[in-house]
């Protein structure tokens, strides 16, 4: 994916994986399951609301707690096509990266953008276009290898293509 | 350049002399773990990889501890394609109800981590095991499914931050008292990314299980791990528990930290942490009037047979309050029965709380202790997010054993010095 447009909903530091997906969820994997129940402690009006390509915006340690993939899951089956913060916990990010959930660091850009905004993401350029303010704001560009696996829609993609290379003779 | 503890063990992992804060490396892993809620995940994207076997039976562990006993028919099935997959892989790790423990617990009890190891884990407080000198680490399920095909995961190298602990505590103060303090100190997301090192003298006057307690919490600061120095008594530990061999890492001396703690902890009082985030903190004579509903005393971070032997000290031959429900969970099987034998279950039972079998149910709002709207409880769990142990709009509060005993008795968060 190159591009991506939608409307955020902006949220604050600290957005924990418990508000993301809460664990009386957990006792299923079904992604469509869990976007039903997707930040619903936090804002119960999220799932009703989200359509395909929006934005989430959090500011500080987004993700944080526990390791559970369900948050990210939650999140990429809601619609949402990119989390914007100023940083992520450390296990979101694997996390998300390793699920093919866009994510983006961008501390000028969480300082900006409101609520309601509507904005565009060039990911390959690592540019966010706020289009109701007219305003830029770039974004952290992902290490070279972190960038193969966002390309390869996941982790298990990308390793699995390197087997099938190893098999093959290949590189 | 000198290299930290933590990137020693990274180092030798990944086969190089020297590597540097940043770095990208793949590391040869030497536990992979799972759970009940994160292996399901993580079996569907481990057969999309392509193979047909793991990388290592031995090195496999999957506990099936949050939502067991079971507490529905989509947890019970659950545990069944957990149990169909570890058959079909021949795991040797696998540990069924009635041998089970609460994994962070059962995994260094059974010994399959020692000093010097590079672990994950598909659960967040796997950072429990760099209290035994090993880098342990939390990820997700598809970590997991990589680890488990390929025994590799990769890794930035962490910077890190250095804690220098001296001086003894007070009675009554213990691990978990010292890592909320840290955690309120630099905050939820004070080393993000980072590894926490733990050193200094005051560090001989900890237990082993209080180091687990503050490796375990690492997270909490948002850490990649926390790690202490291998001791004699961590050695004595892992000589109990394991045939495995070791290696000791040490941080060089002139190993870089971005930043270092000093903390004394001698002046450090009985910590709580008030909701609804972990560095919310006040001493316990800040607390002020705080009623509570229920008491939970075990999990991860603090089911280990010291907390049950502090819990009781402070219970024997008293009433918990009128009005409040007290539960109290061994970690594992071993700590069950041995806090069976030394008097300690008598003691909770007789003062009026329920003991329970190991499972994580109540520290994550899953079973067997789950608030209802508006009600209070105080923990020795890790997390007091909203809606962490039931209702959206309950109360955790986060406490060592010995302030969750004492609360029980008067029915408010207490000073256990004030009641024994």
């Amino acid at each position: 994916m190159m591009k991506t447009n939608g409307r955020v909903f902006k949220y604050g530091s600290n957005v924990d994986t418990d508000v993301i997906i809460p664990a009386r969820y957990l006792s299923t994997f079904d992604p469509g399951e869990l976007a039903k129940h997707c930040m619903e402690d936090l804002d119960s009006t999220f799932s009703s609301q989200v359509k395909s390509g929006d934005i989430i915006v959090g500011e500080k340690n987004f993700g944080c707690g526990s390791s559970r993939e369900h948050a990210p899951l939650a999140i990429k089956a809601s619609g949402i096509s990119c989390v914007i913060a100023s940083s992520f916990a450390r296990i979101f990010y694997r996390n998300a990266i390793n699920i093919g959930l866009p994510i983006l660091e961008c501390p000028e850009a969480v300082e900006k953008i409101e609520n309601g905004d509507v904005i565009e993401i060039n990911f390959k350029k690592g540019i966010i276009h706020n289009m109701t303010k007219t305003e830029f704001y770039e974004a952290q560009p992902f290490p070279e290898f972190i960038q193969k696996i966002m390309e390869s829609d996941g982790l298990i993609k990308y390793i699995a293509k390197g087997l099938a290379q190893q098999k093959s003779g290949g590189e | 350049m000198g290299m930290t503890m933590t990137q020693k063990i990274l180092a030798a992992h990944a086969g190089l002399d020297t590597v540097e804060v940043g770095q990208l490396i793949q590391v040869d892993l030497d536990l992979v773990l799972g759970n009940d809620i994160t292996t399901p995940v993580a079996m569907e994207e481990f057969y999309k990889i392509g193979v047909n076997q793991v990388f290592d039976k031995k090195k496999i562990a999957i506990v099936p501890d949050h939502f067991t006993p079971n507490k529905d028919i989509k947890t019970a099935e659950n545990c069944k394609l957990i149990r169909e997959f570890v058959d079909e892989m021949e795991i040797e790790n696998y540990f069924e109800i009635g041998q089970m423990g609460i994994e962070h617990a059962l995994i260094p009890e059974k010994g399959l981590v020692v000093p010097g190891d590079v672990g994950i884990g598909a659960d967040s407080h796997t950072c429990t095991y760099g209290a035994l000198g090993a880098f342990s680490t939390g990820i997700g399920s598809t970590d997991m499914a990589a680890g488990m095909a390929m025994g590799k995961c990769w890794f930035k190298v962490p910077g890190a931050l250095k804690f220098i602990l001296k001086g003894k505590p007070q009675e009554w103060v213990s691990g978990k008292d010292i890592i909320l303090h840290i955690i309120g100190t630099i905050g939820v997301d004070g080393a993000l990314y980072k590894s926490m090192e733990f050193v200094g003298e005051g560090i001989k006057h900890l237990t082993m299980d209080d180091r687990f307690t503050m490796a375990n919490m690492a997270i909490e600061a948002g850490g990649k791990n926390g790690i202490f120095p291998v001791d004699e008594l961590t050695l004595e530990y892992v000589r109990v528990h394991s045939k495995r061999p070791y290696t000791v890492y040490r941080a060089d001396e002139d190993a870089v930290y971005e930043e270092t703690y000093e903390i004394d902890l001698s002046r450090l009082l009985p910590t709580v942490a008030f909701p609804h985030i972990p560095d919310n903190i006040r001493t316990i004579d800040e607390v002020g009037d705080v009623k509570i509903d229920q008491v939970v005393i075990g999990s991860c971070t603090n089911g280990r047979i010291q907390d049950l032997r502090m819990a009781a000290k402070v219970m024997e031959g008293k009433q918990v309050a009128k009005g409040v429900r007290v539960i109290v969970f061994p970690a594992t099987q071993k700590i069950y029965l041995d806090a069976m034998k030394e008097g300690l279950l008598e003691t909770f039972i007789k003062a009026g709380a329920v003991v329970s079998t190991p499972t994580c149910g109540p520290c994550l709002g899953g079973h067997m202790g789950v608030l209802a709207k508006g009600e209070r409880a105080i923990a020795t769990t890790n997390r007091n997010f909203v809606g962490r142990m039931g209702h959206p709009e309950s109360e955790v509060y986060l406490a060592s054993p010995a302030v969750a005993a004492a609360s029980a008795i008067t029915g408010k968060i207490t000073n256990p010095k004030d009641i024994v």
